[in-house]
């Protein structure tokens, strides 16, 4: 974990309530794909947890929905202001696992952390299959860059007004092989998904947290090797120790 | 050169902060950060004698310059405390720690504590009849003078090392509770633990906490507390550890004038991992500035 000035470059809108941030600094504490970022905002008392959508040298991608007055806040800024942002933060997504053939699943808010872990899993020589699940085509975001990846992306939308009809999980079902999944969405999404795979996984989890460190137990859940801190001992957690 | 370190109760600390119990874990997450054995001390998560997960989630909402949590004394007891957790603190803290406890009965809370008595590394038991956050047990012991006494004998009669009652602000007469604690034989007093408070979700029409109601805590409550620490130091001798809202070194040297001995950070630990280091660094300073050589002399200072 690191604390750090970050220096906003853009601040765009991608799609309805979706809105994408870069931002240049310090990104050295970023170890996986699939951790998050804490982002301090002046007059809200706690910080706003935020996935890492991309990461490089000095530069760090989010996408973020406006859920609440936090994120209108952030929606609102631009280019050049600085936030102070906790950076390193959480276990993300272990690679070692993935196999040739891996599924990344990703529904709505959740599909930011599978850009960098797409991007891992090419570097690495593997050929992963992206499914991204969005509620309805306004709502879709980032499909593009996924396919500019070069690798293989299906898209399903709940209404059908683009891709498959229905869930993430019907085109999951409907894919002959694949070695592995990686998920991250909201929590009934992961839920079917844990059911309906064939393979060992791991599923990246949201909840309310205070720190986001893992000092004040805020945001604890069950799992079958006993409690586990979200923020610190997760957000990514394997299908085989989830109590659903 | 400034004089910062104060005495409680025979334990000397090289400064008067503390990190609050429940907003320092066991100090590791922070020990990552910087050399927490610049601290006065700091007070470990709070422990009970049988492992607890804790409360449902949500346990965290947002308010206006603070926030409400209802952990609810997550911990893995206190047999894990010692045989994991204490070895592992005394790898990147050296000095004497504060030990948070907390029960269910009188007897829970004896048990408790003459485990941790015989602990080399605890220096100070904190006693915690306040925590909001679970049914039978916690606050209902500091609301009550009666109550409060009975564990701080109990508590008493285990343990030689200093015993301090936390409590709760949630009570009609903060200054009889604590006098209670002072004639029932308590070294000092801890005060005070999160208001009781709640948030509802606009969109859900639901609370937001989980167990509908939380613990307030944040720089929104200074205020009280040091309110809080000036009326019981008007009424008791023995020394207090100020809590409740603070996050700078002017919020120190102004819950010392009121009457405490030493000062707890709670919630602002949260979103500045290294607001005590902030603080401790800022110190010297803030008391050049109001001309203070040494922060014994302006224990209660307001009093006069």
């Amino acid at each position: 974990m690191k604390q750090s000035l970050f220096t906003i470059q853009s601040n765009e809108q991608l799609a309805e309530g979706v809105y994408k941030m870069v931002l240049a600094g310090d990104t050295s504490a970023i170890t996986a794909p699939g951790q998050f970022v804490n982002i301090r905002l002046n007059s809200f008392f706690l910080r706003r947890p935020i996935s890492v959508c991309d990461y490089g040298k000095n530069s760090l991608t989010i996408i973020y929905k406006t859920v609440g007055k936090g994120t209108e806040a952030m929606r609102r800024m631009k280019a050049p202001h600085k936030l102070d942002i906790l950076t390193g933060l959480g276990n993300g997504y272990n690679t070692a696992p993935s196999g040739e053939r891996p599924l990344l699943v990703g529904g709505g808010a959740g599909v930011p952390p599978m850009y960098a872990l797409a991007k891992k899993l090419l570097a690495e020589g593997k050929r992963p299959i992206v499914i991204l699940g969005f509620n309805r085509k306004e709502e879709m975001f980032y499909t593009a860059e996924f396919e500019a990846l070069g690798t293989e992306v299906h898209i399903a939308t709940a209404d059908g007004s683009f891709g498959t009809k229905g869930f993430v999980t019907d085109v999951v079902t409907a894919l002959p092989d694949y070695t592995y999944f990686y998920a991250c969405g909201p929590e009934p999404m992961l839920k079917a998904l844990s059911a309906c795979t064939k393979t060992s996984g791991q599923l990246s989890f949201e909840e309310r947290m205070g720190c986001g460190f893992g000092a004040c137990m805020g945001c604890s859940c069950q799992t079958k090797y006993g409690s586990k801190r979200i923020c610190k001992d997760g957000p990514v957690l394997e299908k085989e120790e989830i109590l659903w | 050169m400034v004089k910062t370190s104060v005495t409680l109760s025979g334990l000397t600390l090289e400064n008067p902060i503390i990190p609050a119990s429940g907003t320092f874990g066991y100090g590791y997450e922070f020990a990552e950060l910087y050399d927490i054995n610049i601290l006065g001390s700091f007070s470990f998560k709070g422990t009970t004698k049988e492992p607890r997960f804790g409360n449902p989630t949500p346990r965290i909402a947002e308010c206006p310059a603070g926030m409400i949590n209802s952990v609810g004394l997550q911990n893995p007891g206190v047999e894990k405390v010692i045989s994991e957790e204490l070895p592992k603190l005394a790898k990147c803290f050296h000095k004497p720690v504060i030990a948070n406890v907390s029960g269910f009965s009188v007897d829970e809370y004896a048990y408790t504590c003459e485990k941790l008595d015989k602990q080399e590394q605890v220096g100070l038991l904190e006693v915690n009849v306040s925590c909001p956050n679970v049914h039978h047990g916690g606050m209902s012991f500091g609301t009550s003078p009666e109550a409060v006494a009975e564990v701080t004998r109990a508590v008493k009669s285990v343990t030689k090392k200093p015993v301090y009652m936390k409590l709760s602000p949630n009570v009609t007469d903060i200054v009889s509770i604590a006098k209670a604690c002072e004639e029932a034989g308590a070294d000092g007093i801890s005060l005070i633990n999160t208001l009781m408070g709640m948030r509802i979700d606009l969109k859900t029409k639901r609370p937001v906490i989980a167990n509908k109601m939380g613990g307030f805590s944040g720089s929104a409550i200074f205020p009280v507390a040091l309110r809080m620490v000036y009326q019981v130091a008007e009424a008791v001798k023995i020394p207090i550890m100020g809590i409740g809202g603070v996050s700078s070194a002017e919020n120190v040297i102004e819950m010392m004038l009121a009457g405490a001995t030493a000062v707890q950070i709670g919630a602002a630990n949260l979103v500045d991992p290294f607001i005590c280091k902030t603080i401790i660094e800022d110190l010297p300073r803030v008391m050049e500035k109001y001309h203070i050589n040494d922060l014994n002399d302006i224990i209660g200072g307001a009093h006069k």
